[in-house]
Formats: C-alpha cells, sequence, structure tokens
C-alpha cells in the first residue's frame, strides 16, 4: 500500500510539474467551455473569441488593452471623410501571416485580406460564404453591417476605403470586435483549390500574437508565440487553454497549480482565493446591466407614475447583499460606469416604500397585482434571478403589490419576453460587444428595437429619448456624442421604463506568480501581455 | 445457438425502430430551440427567425424531418452539428474513446471489487463485515455523484496531493492520439512519464463513476448467494465433504453469476448516465459530457444521433450479456 500511495505522489508531483515553467514558458489558462470552432465570424460566444479572435487573429483597428478605446492595429491610420461616410484605412506593412502544415504563405497581409474578410461575410456569392453547412453570419448580422457598409474597395495594396451608407458613429468600435478579424484570403484561395475549406475553421490561420497549434476537442487547445507578431511579441512561448467547465474544480485545479488563471470563480469561492496566499485576485466593474423591464404599453405599466413608483419600493442593496454577494453595485443608469457618457449626475430613486405608495395611490392604483419574470438560467450580470424576483416580490408587498413569479426555459423566456402583448415584467440584462454607449441605449431602449423579437423588452419608444440617440450615432465628435447620452440618461430615468437592478463585478483568480495579465471591460481574455514570475 | 443468436437479433430491430422514435422526438419536445438560444439576450425577429429555422430544416413537418433522419442514418450520416457545422459522426468517434476507456475501468472496479465483496457477505452473512459493506453500498448506491467527485478531489488532490484534479494527462506530454485510449496512446508515445501520468489522472474519475455500479453488483452477489446456497445441490456438496472453498468457487458461484451478469450488463447503461456527470466534473472529453452541452444548446443532430449511438452501444452489450448466459448456462440457449 505503501509503495502505491508512494508512485501516486509520484504521479501527482508530475501533474503538478505542468504548471512549472521549464525551459520554454508554458502558461495554462482553464478555460471554462469548449470553443464552437475557430473561425470569429459565425460564432457569438466569448469564449469561442478568446479561443480564436484573440490570440490568432488581429483587425483593422484594436481596443486598447484594458479599455474601450480603439487603437490602430492592421490599420495604422485612419481618415474619415467630412459626412462621416467615407473611412480611408492605411495598412500596416510587413505584416506576416502564420502558416501550418497545410499552408505556407507567399504574401505578406495586404488589402486583398481586408477585403476578403468582409466580403465573405456579407455576399453570398463569395465562394467562402457558405463554407460550413449551415453557416451564418450573426454579428456581421446583429450590428446591421449589411445595411450599413455599401462597398469596400482597395485603393492600392495598403490602402482601402470603406463606404457607409450613412454616418455611424459606433462602426469603428465595431471594427475593434471578434467578428470583424482579418482572415487570409490567400489561404481560403488554397483550401478552396485543396477542396478542404472546412480546415478553415479547423486550423485558423491569422496575424494575431500566437498560433494555432492543435485542439483535442472539450479537453485542450494548443498555441505557440507567433514570433512574426506585428506588436510586442507575448513573453510566454506556449499558451494551452485546458477545458474545465465546473467553477469549483477550476479552482481546484488553479489551487493545485495545474493552471495560471481561471476565469469565473464561483461568488461563494471569493473569500476564499483571497485567503490564498498563492493566488491574487483582479477585479473590476463588469460592462454590463441587469434590469428589470416593465411593459409600458399595457397598463397600469404605461404610466410612468406606476413605475417610478415600483423601482422607489425596490431595496436594491439588499439585492446587490443577498444575490450578488457583493460582488455588484448598484444600478441607476442603463450603462455601466465604466462606460464614457455615463451620466454620474443623476440621482437614484430612494429607497421609500411610504412614498412609493403614497405615488401609487395618486397614479389611482390600488390592489395591483402583477408578474415578475424570472429567467432560469445564470448570466454574467445576474447571478440568480428567482432570488431577486423573490425579494422584489416582498418588496412590493410592502406596497400592497402582489407578485406572481414566473419563469419558462431559456429559449422561451428569451422569445416570449420579447412578445408585445406580455404581462408582467421582465428581469433580463445585456453585456456590451464594443463599448459603445449605442450599443446599450439603441439595442435595449430605441424605438426600432421594440415589436416581437425586438430586444427592447419595455416596448418602450419615447420621441425625446430615440432622437437623442439617432443624433448621437450620427455626429462623430465623442466629446458631443456624450453630451447626447448623458440627455438621453435623463429622460430614462424620468420616464422609468426599467428598474435598473445592477452592475455585476467581475473576478478573475491567478497564480501569484502571475505578471501583466490587463483585465478586459468587454470581458475578453487575452495572454499576450502575461508573463510568469521564476 | 445460432438460432438463439438470430433470435436475439431479430429483438434488436423494433428496438432500435423505437430509440429514433424516442431520440428524434426527445430533443424536440424540449421547449426553445437552438435559433433562439444562439440569438440571446438580443432577440430575433420572426422573420429572421423562420429565414434561419428554414435554412436548417426545422420549418419542415416533423415526419418529414424524421423520415429525413433515418433515411440519413441508413447512408451513415448522422447529421452535421449546428454549433461545430462538423458531422456528428466524426465528433463521436474523437470523444468515444475516452469514455470507452473511462467506463472499462469503471466496471472492472465496481466487478473486481464489487463480487468479492457480495461472496464474502452472503458466506458470513449478519457478520459485522456483511453489515459494514450492504450499509456502505446502500450509501454508495444513493451516492449524489456530483458531490462525491467534488469532495473526492478537493480530498485527494487539493488537501492530500496524490491526484491531479481533471484532465486525461499531464498537459506536459504532448503527442498524436493513435487509438485515442490514452492508456495506450500514451506508452505508444515513448515519453517518459506520459503512461504514469495518463493512469493517474484516471483513478479518480474511475472510482466515481465506479461507485453506484459497484454498490449494485456486490448488493446483487450477496443476494444471489444467498439463494443459491441454500439450494440442494449446495447441501449435498457440503454432505459429500467438499471444503467450504470448493463448495463456493465451483458449486454456488457459478450459479449465483447468472443474475449477477444480468446485472454488470445493466450497469452499463447506468455507466453511460453516470458518466455524464464524472465527466462534466473531470473534464474528461468524452461524449457524456458532449450530450449534456449539446442538449443544452438544443443541438438537434447531435441529440438524435448521439443518443442513437450510445443506446446502439447499450443495445449491444446487452446482446453479448445475453450471449453469456447461454455460455454459463447451456439450459437458458436450449429453452
Amino acid at each position: 500500500m505503501t509503495r502505491y500511495v508512494r508512485r501516486l505522489a509520484a504521479a501527482s508531483a508530475l501533474a503538478l510539474a505542468a504548471a512549472a515553467p521549464a525551459a520554454a514558458k508554458t502558461f495554462i489558462y482553464c478555460s471554462e467551455a469548449s470553443p464552437e470552432g475557430f473561425d470569429p465570424a459565425p460564432y457569438t460566444a466569448g469564449t469561442t473569441f478568446d479561443a480564436s479572435a484573440h490570440p490568432i487573429y488581429s483587425r483593422l483597428v484594436e481596443f486598447k488593452k484594458g479599455t474601450t478605446e480603439i487603437e490602430p492595429g492592421l490599420a495604422e491610420s485612419w481618415e474619415v471623410s467630412e459626412d462621416g461616410t467615407e473611412i480611408t484605412f492605411h495598412l500596416r506593412q510587413g505584416v506576416a501571416w502564420q502558416s501550418n502544415d497545410i499552408f505556407t504563405p507567399s504574401r505578406e497581409f495586404n488589402a486583398d485580406d481586408v477585403i476578403f474578410s468582409f466580403d465573405r461575410q456579407g455576399n453570398a456569392d463569395n465562394p467562402m460564404h457558405g463554407y460550413l453547412p449551415g453557416i451564418t453570419y450573426e454579428y456581421f448580422s446583429a450590428m446591421e453591417m449589411g445595411d450599413l457598409i455599401a462597398s469596400v474597395e482597395k485603393i492600392d495594396d495598403y490602402t482601402v476605403k470603406f463606404t457607409l451608407t450613412r454616418p455611424e458613429a459606433p462602426f469603428m468600435a465595431n471594427l475593434a470586435m471578434p467578428f470583424a478579424s482579418i482572415a487570409s484570403a490567400e489561404y481560403a484561395d488554397t483550401l478552396m483549390e485543396a477542396g478542404n475549406t472546412e480546415d478553415f475553421n479547423n486550423k485558423p490561420i491569422g496575424t494575431g500574437p500566437f498560433s494555432f497549434v492543435a485542439y483535442q476537442k472539450d479537453a485542450v487547445i494548443r498555441y505557440r508565440k507567433n514570433a512574426d507578431f506585428y506588436g510586442d511579441a507575448p513573453a510566454i512561448d506556449d499558451l494551452v487553454f485546458a477545458i474545465t467547465p465546473d467553477a469549483s474544480v477550476r479552482l481546484q485545479k488553479l489551487k493545485a497549480g495545474e493552471c495560471h488563471l481561471m476565469p469565473y470563480p464561483a461568488p461563494a469561492d471569493i473569500a476564499d482565493i483571497q485567503a490564498d496566499e498563492n493566488l491574487k485576485l483582479d477585479s473590476q466593474p463588469g460592462l454590463n446591466v441587469a434590469y428589470l423591464a416593465y411593459n409600458t404599453t399595457i397598463a397600469p405599466f404605461d404610466n410612468p407614475k406606476v413605475r417610478k413608483a415600483l423601482n422607489m419600493a425596490m431595496n436594491k442593496e439588499a439585492i446587490i447583499d443577498a444575490v450578488f454577494q457583493g460582488a455588484g453595485e448598484v444600478a441607476k443608469n442603463p450603462i455601466p460606469p465604466t462606460m464614457w457618457s455615463y451620466n454620474d449626475a443623476i440621482e437614484d430613486d430612494a429607497y421609500d416604500p411610504e412614498a412609493a405608495k403614497a405615488m401609487l395611490e395618486e397614479a389611482g392604483v390600488s390592489d395591483l397585482n402583477m408578474q415578475i419574470w424570472a429567467m432560469p438560467v445564470q448570466r454574467p450580470y445576474m447571478p440568480n434571478a428567482r432570488r431577486t424576483a423573490e425579494l422584489m416580490q416582498a418588496d412590493f408587498a410592502e406596497i400592497g403589490v402582489n407578485v406572481e413569479i414566473v419563469s419558462y426555459e431559456w429559449g422561451e423566456y428569451l422569445k416570449k419576453s420579447t412578445d408585445p402583448s406580455r404581462e408582467g415584467a421582465v428581469i433580463l440584462g445585456w453585456t456590451g460587444d464594443n463599448g459603445d454607449p449605442d450599443n446599450f441605449l439603441a439595442v435595449l431602449l430605441s424605438c426600432a428595437a421594440t415589436g416581437d423579437g425586438g430586444s427592447n423588452r419595455a416596448q418602450w419608444c419615447d420621441d425625446e429619448f430615440s432622437d437623442l440617440i439617432t443624433k448621437a450615432k450620427q455626429v462623430s465628435d465623442q466629446a458631443e456624442r456624450a453630451k447626447l447620452y448623458e440627455q438621453a440618461q435623463v429622460v430614462f430615468k424620468d420616464q422609468a421604463p426599467w428598474a435598473t437592478i445592477a452592475h455585476s463585478t467581475q473576478y478573475v483568480p491567478m497564480r501569484a506568480n502571475v505578471e501583466g495579465f490587463v483585465m478586459s471591460p468587454l470581458g475578453d481574455f487575452t495572454f499576450e501581455t502575461v508573463d510568469i514570475a521564476e | 445457438m445460432l438460432r438463439f443468436l438470430l433470435a436475439k437479433l431479430l429483438y434488436l430491430i423494433p428496438t432500435f425502430i423505437g430509440i429514433t422514435i424516442v431520440a428524434f422526438g426527445f430533443v424536440r419536445v424540449l421547449p426553445g430551440d437552438p435559433v433562439l438560444l444562439m440569438a440571446g439576450e438580443r432577440g430575433i425577429s420572426p422573420e429572421r427567425h423562420a429565414e434561419l429555422s428554414a435554412q436548417l430544416g426545422y420549418d419542415r413537418p416533423f415526419l418529414v424531418q424524421y423520415a429525413d433522419f433515418v433515411a440519413g442514418l441508413f447512408q451513415g450520416d448522422f447529421g452535421t452539428s449546428l454549433v461545430t457545422k462538423k458531422p456528428v459522426f466524426d465528433e463521436f468517434l474523437s470523444l468515444f474513446p475516452a469514455t470507452v476507456e473511462l467506463a472499462v475501468c469503471a466496471i472492472l472496479i465496481a466487478t473486481l471489487v464489487g463480487v468479492p465483496v457480495g461472496v464474502i457477505a452472503a458466506i458470513k452473512r449478519g457478520s459485522l463485515f456483511d453489515q459494514i459493506s450492504m450499509t456502505g453500498a446502500l450509501v454508495g448506491f444513493s451516492m449524489p455523484i456530483f458531490w462525491w467527485g467534488l469532495l473526492l478531489i478537493i480530498f485527494f488532490s487539493g488537501t492530500l496531493g496524490w491526484t491531479p484534479v481533471s484532465g486525461r494527462i499531464s498537459l506536459l506530454y504532448y503527442f498524436d492520439n493513435v487509438t485515442g485510449f490514452m492508456l495506450i496512446d500514451s506508452l505508444l508515445s515513448g515519453q517518459e512519464g506520459a503512461f504514469a501520468s495518463a493512469v493517474s489522472h484516471l483513478i479518480l474519475p474511475s472510482i466515481v463513476l465506479a461507485t453506484i455500479p459497484l454498490a449494485v453488483i456486490a448488493r446483487q452477489t450477496r443476494s444471489a448467494m444467498l439463494e443459491v446456497m441454500g439450494e440442494d445441490y449446495v447441501r449435498t456438496a457440503r454432505a459429500k465433504g467438499l471444503s467450504q472453498r470448493r463448495v463456493v468457487s465451483v458449486h454456488a458461484l457459478r450459479n449465483a453469476m447468472i443474475p449477477v451478469i444480468t446485472t454488470i450488463g445493466l450497469q452499463v447503461g447506468v455507466l453511460m448516465a453516470g458518466a455524464i456527470l464524472t465527466e462534466t466534473i473531470f473534464s474528461w472529453p468524452g461524449i457524456g459530457k458532449w450530450m449534456i452541452d449539446s442538449i443544452s444548446r438544443r443541438d438537434y443532430p447531435v441529440v438524435q444521433s448521439g443518443l442513437l449511438m450510445i443506446a446502439a452501444i447499450v443495445m449491444i452489450v446487452n446482446l453479448i450479456v445475453d450471449l453469456t448466459y447461454g455460455l454459463i448456462n447451456p439450459r437458458i440457449r436450449h429453452k
């Protein structure tokens, strides 16, 4: 028996050695799920982008590390025409494509690759458009790129002109999103010739800081440092994703030294992580919001006074404590405080059941019965919707409002909650895609997003608010845009189509010897700046 | 024997048809659909929803879709995953060896421990060993797998540091998959320590997956042995003056094995169900975890074909078990 134990100990010492840096520095990331594939364009999951767009690919413009500001990427500079509809990009020269066992690039990155990367998504006649069975380009269509881009022209090998159908200030932020990653036109041609186009998704080729080595489904993804990367070369030699779906197991792996960094710890484990001297914990407010959307087209919720009264009856601090376990902050605006144009001058409706009751009476409403919808799943912005709904139920009971809590399977919930004739108020939320306020305010609260299948769950269409956000989309000066969005938030607060609940905090636990990791407000996990201290 | 085999094979046909219906129907009975889940919080307009559903072929009547599914099966086409866009069969093949490796280890542990425990408990009926082992079996049978797995990880990997937390092999080792079975591939790789690493990674998940089958097998062995030990021929054997060892091993055990083998065969289905949780806890890249992911994403083709393939495997194993009876007990094959 002792010998057996000794052998076991030897085996596990080996396993522990996996995390120790040998001659080549290997960084292990315990990711939470498997990527859907490695082509960033057809997919929508953040975990897919962490495995594809961020390590392997680059974009014309990039989000500056740790911010949502735009900085040059594959485009060194750009000019925007006076009317805002023409953008000319000057491309970086000397950027090498990665290679693999089936492809050796004959040329460097140029304008043809930019044109190919957008054409393959928007143009159904592009030979690569339908290269996988049932492929769709969800982000390209969700960001309305098809309607927005009139043309992409090659001026010369290193100059590309985008012509838009209308001025659209958030367009540049869209170009920094994963779906806008630039892929190699030559690689696509090579694969089409060989008749194995699916390798475009299986064996990705990009210009990013790491090149793809191998993926063993549901288990491990391996990358190697791209020595030819145009930016600062990564400090680590090998990057490994160890796919570990359970949060408690991820933490055990981190503690055992089987990985260096993990995403999404369970809220209950935060204190334990803070107490462990082998670990450290980074945190920042997430770019998200959780809200309760009233159906503003149905009486009595069509009366702003009723909505306001309910908002005043809601004890949000209690929700932060009980549901978020402190890992969040009370939301007063529909956009998070880390986003530019956040209007901090706005005062939240104070928690005041007496005043709420009086306001409800003033609105002529008594014996109100209502539904609160609680989604059945945990989301980054909402750890437990059911518990939140129960707290609201108790709060509303104090002012004489009787709440029935309902729930549906997640897919049904998403669909039924968009029904314009829906009864009841819906708990839901949003995580930003590109850091632009338009990505919250227009997606969630514009008139265009009302109706069946739309993302404006309050069915709220306010002329003043609409004018402000439409105007803010058309001017390109950010200070001017910020002013318009600040005003829009005043209108929102006054009209109260939602009760804004919370912005959740994002935590990233890592080994104490990890250096240089920068948290992204967009929730991305990127590793070109990380290093492991000896 | 041939007629026996043919009769058994004939039974498989209606069973198989039944399974195609259940596998196809199961995922469609669940509310929600893949298009809605893909769109998420953003929502999707009814027009776009219809367009995507049509593109995937889910706007057609159920019967047409079912006929399509079955027709595909006859041509060896198990469909394409909605999520990864890869052929379901290829995905199955890449993940199946991991599950088999785990399941074989688990069933070996369950049998090699469960049968002797059951036999000893029966022989020493009412003893302390009997009481402890049967209480243990009851606890094991009722064990919530997820909790049990996590507990073992925290104790053996966390506190003691004896076993790795999860995965199939240390990430230090990197070699091509030849067979998909890590124990074999690690030996073939010739890398020093790879095999030991693969073994150490197998220990906890195998124990967790073996827990319920072990409990069932031990209890079944005990009750079968008790029954046989009361038979006339055992008394006769004893009366002949045979040693206890000979009575048990030659006369009692062989006869008691028939219900035990049935039980072991049935445990294959239990293992497949247990693999879903075990694989999720131990980040084991097998078909259990694959099914869970696919169900939550409503990946219809993967769920329906995956269920079908798993059911087919369980059926084949049960067929083999049926045939084994014939070998152990000639009366069954001549009936």
